[in-house]
């Protein structure tokens, strides 16, 4: 399954699909950074409700984000874990950057 | 028990998502819960993108992987004949990454080491590197 991007005001909503890793990622992030650069998109949030997978590669891509937009005041969200998920986020630490609205 | 399988297959990012399914199926034998096999997954995925990112730089070239399985006891060995690495115990620190501006977290080595029992980096620049992983599932 594809990711889905939509927009809310300057607020980019991603349903990841049911994978994010490198392969994924490369394409994800210049779609993320062309609107950000664009100055249409502030914040971003990541719903990982239909996803099953993520690795290191997929937190490099959240981690970048942070990086790109916290200098213009933006802020990262993340909404629909599952336990693999969250396992991940917290063994990485980003947790403490980011906003995590915890389903369960 | 004892089993093994050999892959070998094209450094393409799209063969990532083949390689961690792969070796999990193989590892189901073992009658794994699903966190070990999440965390086998993720480490698979660590190694066979440091091949694909790292030994081969996006170029051609072909990756293996080699499973065995003794007892409850997994070993998966990823290897790619590309670049190599010049400091392989600088290159395990964790956050330390060699590509900063194509945003690795530098987490790859990390996770393999957290979420498998022992891993073990073998590496000659210009030869190519080598990572053996081994994992005990538990029996229930
Ligand atoms: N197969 C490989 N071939 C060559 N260099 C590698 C390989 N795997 C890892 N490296 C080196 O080790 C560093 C750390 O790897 P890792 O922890 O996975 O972080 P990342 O992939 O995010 O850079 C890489 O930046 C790279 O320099
Ligand atoms: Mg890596």
């Amino acid at each position: 399954m594809k990711n889905v991007i939509m927009l809310e005001g300057d607020k980019m909503i991603i349903r990841v699909g049911e994978d994010l890793d490198h392969h994924v990622t490369k394409e994800l992030k210049e779609n993320i950074d062309a609107m950000v650069d664009k100055g249409i998109v502030r914040n971003i949030a990541f719903d990982f409700s239909t996803t099953g997978f993520m690795d290191s590669a997929g937190i490099g891509l959240i981690m970048g984000r942070y990086k790109k937009i916290s200098p213009l005041g933006g802020e990262i969200s993340i909404v629909g874990t599952n336990p693999a998920i969250e396992r991940i986020i917290r063994i990485s630490g980003i947790h403490k950057i980011i906003r995590m609205e915890l389903v369960k | 028990m004892r089993d093994r399988m050999k892959l070998e297959f094209d450094s393409r990012s799209s063969n990532e998502s083949f390689a961690r399914v792969t070796v999990a199926s193989f590892v189901v034998r073992l009658d794994p819960t699903l966190e070990e096999i999440s965390d086998i997954k993720t480490a698979v995925s660590g190694a066979v993108t440091n091949c694909v990112v790292h030994g081969y730089e996006n170029r051609e070239g072909i990756i293996t992987i080699q499973c065995y399985i003794e007892e409850n006891e997994i070993t998966i060995i990823v290897e790619d004949k590309g670049v190599g690495i010049e400091d392989v115990e600088k290159a395990m620190e964790p956050l330390y990454t060699t590509k900063p501006n194509e945003e690795r977290a530098g987490m790859g080595f990390s996770f393999m080491e957290i979420f498998m029992d022992s891993l073990l980096v073998e590496s000659k620049p210009g030869e190519g590197t080598r990572v053996t992983m081994k994992k005990k599932i538990d029996r229930k």
